[in-house]
Order: structure tokens, then sequence, then C-alpha cells
């Protein structure tokens, strides 16, 4: 049984390894730059232009939503367009990872407060007890601006949906300390919306891969505004 | 004969195990329960974060606060704080499943740690204020 199993995982692995060649192989020929995977499911499209069938690949993408601000400013997709951004999902009174998260935060948001292709969001689970004064209070005592790093409230189902939507757990569970089980998933974002990364909040070290993808991402952007 | 040699391993594990135990860390009591209850709020390096967690490193609060700290530990506290000169106002859960001697490490490795060097705690001392913590204090 055992046995089995280490010649299946070892199968496994060099079929890993192949594909990983293969991968990379085409990798290398273009121009040497290293680009970020595209999370979710994708569904093809065909169309025909010109007599000609074309495949179109359809992302997953976070939908338009709407929310509120630290400073009551309403916050939408409008809010991001063009920019890429961080998101995570936490709460104030949260006894656990989410301190940790917002210290790893805000090494980004130093480290790109003057960039104005970059916005980081926070949406509170906790939305009924974390008001607009709430998070204007814990804004303040962060020492963060709103232009820049928007803590946000709103309904609660479509927050709840919005982090489905980003692939990141979160709800409601009585039995645990503080009321709310979510992940610490930071999740990167491009402009078009589409998740290009996942990173753990409570790692130091996963928040340093963040900030490179992140050279990468706007380096990547840049190209295709061009 | 059989049984003799399973009496053997028997003794043999159990010899085996109350050493180990001599060897555990002990002294790291402390710092694993610091690692495990205080951390991921007061951060590894007890600086705490910015003006919503208060910092334990180089605290003042630790000093003047010495006879509440093992309470506060224990039941939590709650209303505003002032550390260093910086006021704070957030809910810290105390953690009722520790024993007196666990609070006794606990205590000691965060005032011989992150820059402070106080006085440390003898357990006795650590029972005598925990029999007087108020009932809650929220």
């Amino acid at each position: 049984m055992n046995k089995r199993n280490n010649f299946k995982s070892g199968i496994a692995a060099a079929a890993f390894m192949l594909a990983a060649s293969a991968f990379y192989g085409c990798n290398s020929g273009a121009a040497s730059e290293q680009t970020l995977p595209i999370y979710g499911e994708r569904e093809t499209v065909e169309r025909t232009v010109d007599g000609k069938t074309i495949v179109d690949t359809i992302y997953h993408h976070i939908p338009d939503f709407a929310f509120v601000d630290q400073d009551s400013q309403v916050v939408t997709q409008e809010t991001v367009n063009g920019k890429i951004y961080v998101t995570d999902f936490f709460f104030t009174s949260c006894p656990t990872i989410c301190p940790k998260m917002k210290s790893q935060m805000l090494r980004i948001y130093e480290a790109y407060k003057d960039n104005p292709n970059v916005v980081l969001l926070s949406h509170s689970i906790d939305p009924t007890h974390d008001t607009v004064a709430v998070l204007k209070d814990y804004a303040d005592r962060l020492g963060i601006e709103s232009g820049k790093w928007h803590l946000l409230t709103g309904e609660k189902d479509s927050i709840y949906d919005i982090a489905m939507k980003y692939l990141v757990p979160a709800q409601q569970d009585g039995n645990v300390e503080g009321g709310f089980t979510h992940g610490g998933d930071f999740m990167l974002i491009d402009t078009q919306r589409r998740i290009r990364g996942h990173y753990d909040g409570t790692k130091e070290e996963s928040v340093d891969q963040l900030m490179q993808d992140m050279q990468l991402l706007l380096k990547e952007q840049n190209h295709d505004t061009k | 004969m059989t049984q003799n040699k399973l009496t053997a391993v028997v003794l043999g594990a159990f010899a085996l195990t109350t050493l180990s135990q001599c060897f555990t860390k002990k002294k790291d009591e402390g710092k694993r329960l610091y690692e495990q209850h205080c951390q991921s709020c007061h951060m590894e390096d007890g600086s705490g974060l910015k003006g919503l967690i208060p910092p334990l490193a180089s605290a003042d609060f630790l000093q003047t606060n010495r006879n509440n700290l093992p309470c506060i530990v224990r039941k939590g506290m709650s209303g505003t704080v002032t550390v260093n000169g910086v006021e704070y106002n957030k809910e810290m859960p105390g953690v009722e499943s520790l024993r007196d001697d666990q609070i006794t490490n606990l205590l000691n490795y965060i005032h011989t740690n992150f820059g402070n060097n106080n006085e440390r705690y003898t357990m006795p001392e650590v029972e005598k204020l925990l029999q007087a913590c108020p009932r809650a204090l929220n």
C-alpha cells in the first residue's frame, strides 16, 4: 500500500517536473520576462471575425462592487480603475490573526503610498460592528490615508459574496474566538480585476513575495497600456 | 518469555519518557506561551501595532502595573490604557485556561525580553495576586 503510494507520488513528481520543464522551456524564449498566473475558472468563447473563428479566453474576474470606506466615501470598481490592488478580509475586534495581517499590510502601504497605480482594500466581515466611525478610528490609529488604503464596510451579504469572488474564505461562526473565521489571505488583483496572486498575510516572507510580484505586475500593466 | 519481553519493552519505554521529561525545555515555557497566546497581537518583537495595540517592548506599563499583570493575563482588560505616553483603547481577551505557574513563566519571559529588564515574579507572588483578581474586569 505504502509502496504503491510512493510509486504513485513518484510518477506525479516526474509528471510535474516534466510539465514544469516544458513550461519553463516555453517561457525562456519570451524575452526572459516572468509573468504571474491568472487564477480562477476560465472559459473559452468562439466568435467569428471576417469569416474566421477566433477563440477568446474569458478569465475569472471580480464583479462590480460598492462599499463605503472610513471617510464615508463610496468605493467601487471605478476607484480601482486602471490600478492594481491588494485586498484582504478582517474585522477590527479580531483577536487572532488580523493584527499581524495589518502589520504586514502596513509594510505594503509604506512601500507604495506614493504610487498612484496601487490601491489597498480591506473588507470588514463584521460590518454591523465595524461602522464608518469604528473604521475611521482604526485607520487613524494605524496612521493611514484613505485615498490609498480603504477600510470597507457595507451590506454583509455583499461582502461575503465578494469574498467568494476573491476566492477567500470568510464566514460567521459563533464557535470560534471573535465570532468569525476568515483566511489571512492577501490577494493581488490586476487592472482587469483578475486574481494574479495569493499570499499569506500573516507571514513576512509571503508578503515579501507579494511585493516582488507587485513590481512584476506593475511592469506588465505598464506594458499593456503602451 | 514473551511476557517478560513485553514487560521489558514497557519498562524501557517508561524509562525513556521519564528521562526525556528531564530534558524538555521547561525554561522555554514562557516563550512558547507568548507565541501561542500573545504574539499575534503584540507581535514577535513585542512592538504592538501602531496606535491600536500597545507595545510590551520597553513598556513603562509593565513596571507601573506590575501587581495587576497576572489578573490582566487571566481576565483580560478593556477601556483606555496609556503605554509609553500613547493612549490605546482596544479590548484584550484574557486567557482563563492558563495555570498560575504558566502565568508566572509567561510574565517572566515578557519581563526579561523585548528590551525589558524587570524583576522576575516568584510563583507564590503570582498566586497571591491571582487570588485577588476582580471577578470580571469588564
